[in-house]
């Protein structure tokens, strides 16, 4: 029964690693601050206010009024939403292409590994944002296309990071034991293999996540991501750049609820590697 | 060395080759119909038809294929449907905008994150390497667009050092034009910068435990000399990596930041291609693009070799 304590062990030691308890804190705000949207925010996201429009930070709206008096917190609460759906959609096709193509091609090799190298290649040279460029000149746009670009984006990320980790494992001691008792390389590749990369595959998918985060807005802000009504942070600080100089609230605080989740992600990131992979953390500090 | 040069070019152009093809086939064979497509809904059947033949499509799918790729080795993209001048024309014109915008990001983002990276690692574990690095932390979760908008409205709107936006062009003479593109390449190269000064840093980091280098030690060399003659040079490989794939991301970048100060460059070109539905426009302008982080990752690829003697005897 070693598992249970090594997990109490990570766990402590988690606790006291400053990025990690940063990051979390963050990370877990932000996931509160998402579920509470969906039963209240401030006010509500499509109620217009002409008279108040363009208002600065106020008790009655801490984060200011937009263009058309609508109350800037609630539309980062429910902005939020939008942000986590796609990041972790996308996070969950390069995972679930990905990690089973690397797999594939470290359990193989030879032929399949080349020819998954070489795909790898091949969908690098397309930037999420070029993606969502060609499915939105043919679909027009929407936040699935965002998902999307950046989904095929993370395949070659993870399928990488997959088969790397793989490779790695493959040579040990308790994997040729189950070899030589007959195991076959899929049975050994789901009990052996995939459970002892979820560490390097969770840290990886927090980065992923974090990216995930930052592509959406850039999405949405130039227009190929979600569309109004819905509010999205890319989409606040789209409409936010004519207004720059008669309301620059409007630009600040979506931007700023952007990076605070992107930091939180990454400081959650940095701490998990720390933890889970020690290695990393003896070569790093 | 002759071999890990030729196996990479071949790969490269296999790469190409790919890529072509699933331009293609977006653009060219999953819309069904793109003529119809880029003529809407209100279309008379005429209209579409001699679209149709005007873009070659009532060809069999290969010939298609065969005459675009054909045509753009050549520099024929095609002819735009809304501007009706030849696509190549638009991007020339466009380029002479996105280029220098990345180029001079690249270049700050450079000549900026090497010496962070380097002051940081020879600093590792004092107060100044955890404040630098928290900088860095913080750039990097910074979107670039955002951080336009912040110097837009410090440099432009409330100090009036800088347009706000537009672009004189290059024949308004140099300094106008590259004016204009002073705040666009700080916001792409600055959090550009973070990522980098980040890499550069741990790469290092991992350089100066090796065995090689408390040899050089041992030998007397200095801290200094070590550091410079040895570390940077090994470390440069990881660098090069990261500065080969962010290549991408700052071509993404160049296209969003080309929005915020409504400069005319490809980004601006592509997405009001988007909008008018001209299809062959996004086709070359996409698969230019694409191309072009293609080429880059091989020269990064090649220059492995230069940077890293252990790599000229592998094939």
């Amino acid at each position: 029964m070693s598992a249970p304590t090594e997990w109490q062990a990570n766990i402590s030691k988690a606790f006291s690693n400053r990025s990690f308890v940063i990051g979390l804190t963050i990370t877990v705000l932000l996931a509160l601050m998402a579920a509470l949207s969906f039963i209240w925010t401030p006010y509500a996201v499509g109620s217009f206010d002409i008279l108040g429009k363009l208002k600065p930070s106020s008790s009655a709206h801490w984060l200011g009024t937009d263009h058309f008096g609508r109350d800037i917190l609630s539309m980062i609460m429910v902005g939020s939403r939008n942000s986590i759906a796609v990041a972790f959609v996308s996070v969950v096709i390069g995972a679930g292409i990905g990690v089973p193509l690397g797999l594939w091609a470290a359990a193989r090799s030879g032929m399949i590994d080349e020819a998954l190298m070489r795909f790898n290649d091949l969908v690098f040279a397309f930037p999420a944002l070029l993606s969502a460029v060609m499915i939105t000149a043919v679909f027009g746009p929407g936040a699935i296309n965002a998902i999307i670009a950046i989904g095929i984006f993370n395949i070659p990320v993870f399928a990488r990071v997959a088969r790397g980790a793989a490779l790695s494992l493959w040579p040990r001691e308790y994997i040729l034991a189950a070899r030589a008792a007959g195991k076959s390389s899929l049975l050994i590749t789901i009990e052996h293999i995939l459970p002892n990369m979820m560490n390097i595959l969770v840290v990886q998918g927090t980065i992923q996540f974090s990216l995930g985060i930052l592509a959406e807005a850039g999405l949405s802000y130039v227009g190929l991501g979600s569309q109004p009504p819905m509010p999205s942070w890319g989409r606040m600080l789209f409409e936010a750049q004519t207004m720059i100089g008669l309301a620059p609230h409007m630009a600040l605080y979506p931007g700023l609820a952007i990076v605070i989740t992107v930091l939180g992600l990454n400081l959650l990131g940095d701490g998990l590697r720390d933890v889970l992979d020690p290695k990393m953390r003896r070569e790093r500090s | 060395m002759l071999n890990y040069v030729s196996k990479r070019i071949l790969i490269g152009i296999l790469t190409l080759l790919a890529a072509s093809i699933v331009v293609f086939i977006v653009l060219d064979v999953v819309p069904g119909d793109p003529a119809r497509l880029m003529l809407g809904m209100n279309a008379t059947e005429e209209a579409v038809r001699a679209l149709q033949q005007q873009m070659g499509l009532d060809q069999p799918l290969l010939v298609r294929y065969a005459s675009w790729i054909g045509g753009l080795l050549v520099g024929d993209f095609g002819k735009s449907y809304t501007y009706s001048v030849p696509v190549l024309n638009l991007i020339t014109e466009r380029i002479a905008v996105s280029l220098p915008l990345a180029l001079i990001s690249l270049f700050l983002s450079t000549v900026i994150a090497i010496p962070v990276g380097l002051f940081s690692a020879s600093r590792r574990g004092t107060m100044a390497d955890s404040g630098t690095m928290a900088i860095a932390q913080v750039g990097v979760a910074i979107p670039n667009f955002w951080f336009a908008l912040l110097l837009v409205y410090v440099f432009a709107v409330s100090l009036r050092l800088v347009p706000a936006g537009g672009f004189p062009g290059w024949n308004a003479g140099v300094w106008a034009g590259f004016k204009s593109l002073i705040l666009p390449s700080i916001a792409l190269g600055l959090p550009q910068a973070a990522i980098l000064a980040r890499v550069t840093r741990s790469a290092l980091l991992d350089v100066l435990g090796e065995d090689y280098i408390r040899t050089a030690r041992a030998k007397g060399l200095t801290r200094r000399k070590v550091l410079y003659r040895h570390a940077l040079r090994n470390a440069l490989i990881p660098v090069l990596t990261i500065l080969g794939l962010q290549f991408a991301f700052l071509l993404a970048g160049t296209i969003i930041i080309e929005n915020v100060f409504y400069l005319p460059g490809l980004g601006r070109l592509v997405f009001q291609a988007i909008t008018q539905r001209d299809l062959i426009v996004v086709q070359g302008v996409v698969m230019l693009l694409v191309a072009a982080v293609i080429v880059v990752n091989l020269l990064v690829d090649l220059s492995y070799a230069l940077v890293d003697p252990r790599l000229r005897g592998r094939s």
